[in-house]
């Protein structure tokens, strides 16, 4: 017998008597599974990771398969990008919170607009009534987009925007935007969301069918690869997912799906992939559950590497590496005890910190109540300051690395997810599976088995099904008056009848021509933006040319 | 419960937001308890949503609204609902909506509404309770 196999001999004698201790001992009645479901061991130990492959699993961080980061020196390299998301009223409110944000240490700006923009209605369309600027901001025209970023240096920061079936036309006023205040589109960063997939799984705002409107994001993306090179065209999200109410498997599965057709789709328009894989991006939700958080940032990593590899041939490590930026989970927030989302917030953002997120959005305590006042979201972004410069766990790369439990959980979520994608490669891919509705229904079974969990008390929501007090605490929330709505129409309408309308008609109906032709739309759009036609009337073309949507409504 | 005494219910999403999560399990746990349930799937005009209840004929409305526009939504759809003769439909909702706007819709006639955190029996219990299915 060997050294290795002595001492291996002597762990499993040790462990098979920890195993009758703990088998005779009694134990809580306590619910040992995640938040998804998955069992989770009481104890795990070398037994567990026999002959565990560090070269092939692991690798270095900054090498693949990126499981332990994307980054040689990950955060002693550069702390993460803290970019809260923000946007309410008009955009002169906007505004006025990004300055806010920058000056209290915000490194990147995010972008939330209001519902009429994200389905693509102007603020004086009888759709918008009652929604202008409640979610968040309100732009109609490249007018509001030159307030919405007044006095905020392009060179500098980085932007994303939360923007999909519209996004074409909201980037087209961004690049117009930065062209009138002289900055070169070769030099803009930042991000648009741009993934129209997920928003037939789980968000749920569009215009038009899948391919059209998928379509749409290809030539986003061919048109960043050609013109504005530091660009992240598409942030392939799982938010949204989980946030219908998937669990982490499914997230992680379904995002890394969508990814995979959007890679399929550049292909297929005869880009090279390590022409534009580089700047695809990520986006993923961050819940309750600890340690499977962690896991599922760390199995995303080594996926996205093994796919682009093995699927696509991608070659450049910029192709193979999974960036991501990481949000705590709304849908977990209770509107009880509201002050209690402050540790939610900062667990799920730990998590997200030791997943190794490039950038991260914690919420505010009151969005579940409303968007977020100035006094909340402070709050929310010092626990990310706090976290970075206070416990000490940004000093190591990480730190989770070799763990029996989170390497094991880790293979776990990856081969679960991986099941998941092969089931919807044999469905014929990701369109079809979203045509039949698989994805939406694997996620609405989850969210309703999830709430069944909750109304019969196996699952815990501290101050909601357990712990909760009489008389309730309530917090100021931000209120967005209804002038908002009367000034932005009003402004609009100014708008429409100063601007050349004879220059806007004619550029419209270029846009009409290039749609019905197939070709790339960005430099139409850009050219009719630049005359101020608006987000409505940009939208009715892809309404009229490429027809509309209807929610199938099941439940 | 006898067949013909099972309350018709239309479980809608009216305006622009997309969050149907809550609306489809509030619509399957009422379905799973015996009630007949109607969904409109998202994106619908009050107009839409209140001809749907008069084709459907329902005895009851529930409506889900995060988007913040329940102060326009939620009063005109009970303004339709009596310029259609049925004022009768007994009115519901959830979402995200603010203390005081809790308060001011249940003056403009809605009968409860069902903040985040509420559990699926606390509806279905409410809706046994105040809505009445029309007799055959």
């Amino acid at each position: 017998m060997s050294v290795d196999e002595s001492v291996t001999e002597r762990l499993r004698k040790a462990r098979d008597d920890w195993e009758k201790e703990y088998d005779s001992t009694g134990k809580r009645d306590a619910d040992y599974t995640t938040i998804s479901g998955m069992e989770v061991p009481p104890l795990l130990t070398p037994l567990d990771l026999n002959n565990f492959d560090y070269d092939g699993k692991l690798g270095f961080p900054g090498s693949y398969p990126y499981t332990r980061g994307i980054h040689s020196t990950m955060y002693r390299g550069r702390l993460w990008t803290m970019r809260q998301f923000a946007g309410f009223g008009t955009p002169e409110d906007t505004n006025r919170r990004f300055k806010y944000l920058m000056e209290h240490g915000q490194t990147g700006l995010s972008t939330a607009f209001d519902m009429p923009t994200l389905m693509g209605y102007d603020s004086d369309h009888e759709r918008s009534r009652g929604e202008v600027g409640k979610e968040g901001v309100s732009v109609s025209s490249l007018a509001d987009m030159e307030v919405l970023f007044d006095g905020i240096d392009l060179e500098k920061v980085t932007t994303s925007m939360t923007i999909n079936c519209s996004a074409s036309i909201i980037f087209a006023m961004y690049l117009v935007m930065a062209e009138k205040k002289g900055v070169s589109w070769r030099k803009l960063r930042g991000t648009l969301q741009n993934d129209m997939l997920k928003e037939f799984i789980a968000q749920r705002e569009w215009i038009s069918p899948p391919e059209p409107s998928v379509k749409l994001t290809v030539d986003i993306i061919e048109f960043c690869a050609e013109e504005v090179p530091q660009w992240h065209p598409v942030s392939v999200s799982g938010y949204h997912i989980r946030e219908a109410g998937s669990t982490a498997v499914q997230e992680l599965a379904f995002t890394l799906a969508d990814g995979i057709a959007y890679v399929e789709e550049g292909v297929k328009r005869g880009l090279e992939v390590d022409d534009f894989a580089p700047r695809l991006s990520f986006f993923f939700n961050v819940h309750n559950d600890f340690l499977e958080e962690i896991a599922k940032y760390r199995a995303a990593r080594r996926m996205w590497a093994k796919i682009m590899r093995g699927r696509f041939g991608a070659k450049s490590p910029k192709s193979l590496m999974l960036k991501t930026h990481a949000q705590t989970a709304g849908a977990s927030l209770t509107a009880q005890q509201p002050i209690n989302n402050v540790a939610r917030v900062t667990i799920q953002a730990l998590a997200a910190v030791l997943g190794g997120t490039q950038s991260l959005h914690t919420n505010s305590m009151d969005e579940t109540l409303a968007l977020p006042t100035e006094e909340s979201v402070t709050v929310a972004l010092r626990t990310q300051q706090i976290i970075a410069e206070e416990s000490g766990i940004a000093n190591t790369i990480d730190p989770f690395g070799g763990s029996y439990l989170m390497e094991s959980l880790t293979d776990r979520i990856e081969k679960e997810a991986f099941d998941y994608i092969n089931k919807i490669d044999e469905m014929g891919g990701i369109f079809r599976a979203i045509e039949t509705g698989y994805p939406q229904k694997e996620i609405a079974d989850a969210a309703y088995k999830y709430q069944r969990e909750l109304d019969t008390g196996l699952k815990t929501i501290v101050g909601v099904n357990k712990y909760n007090t009489e008389g309730e605490v309530t917090i100021p929330t931000l209120k967005i008056e209804e002038m908002v709505e009367t000034g932005q129409i009003e402004k609009l309408r100014e708008l429409k009848r100063k601007r050349n309308n004879k220059a806007v008609r004619e550029r419209l109906s270029d846009i009409v021509t290039a749609a019905r032709s197939g070709e790339n739309l960005m430099p139409s759009i850009i050219n009719a933006v630049r005359e101020y036609a608006t987000l409505g009337e940009i939208c009715d073309i892809f309404r009229e040319v490429y027809g509309v949507y209807r929610d199938p409504g099941y439940f | 419960m006898g067949q013909g005494s099972r309350a018709r219910i239309l479980i809608g999403k009216a305006g622009l937001d997309g969050h149907d999560r809550g609306v489809k399990i509030v619509a399957r746990a009422l379905r799973d308890a015996g009630f007949e349930v109607i969904y409109t799937g998202l994106h619908n005009t009050p107009e839409a949503i209140v001809e749907t209840a008069l084709q459907e004929d329902v005895d009851a409305l529930g409506l889900s609204i995060l988007s913040g526009a329940h102060n326009y939504i939620f009063p005109e759809v009970i303004r339709l609902l009596e310029e259609r003769g049925m004022g009768g439909v007994t009115v519901f909702g959830g979402g995200i909506i603010p203390k005081e706007d809790v308060e001011y819709l249940k003056t403009k006639g809605v009968k409860a509404i069902f903040e985040p955190g509420a559990s699926t029996d606390e509806i279905i219990n409410w809706v046994r309770e105040n809505v009445v299915p029309k007799a055959l």
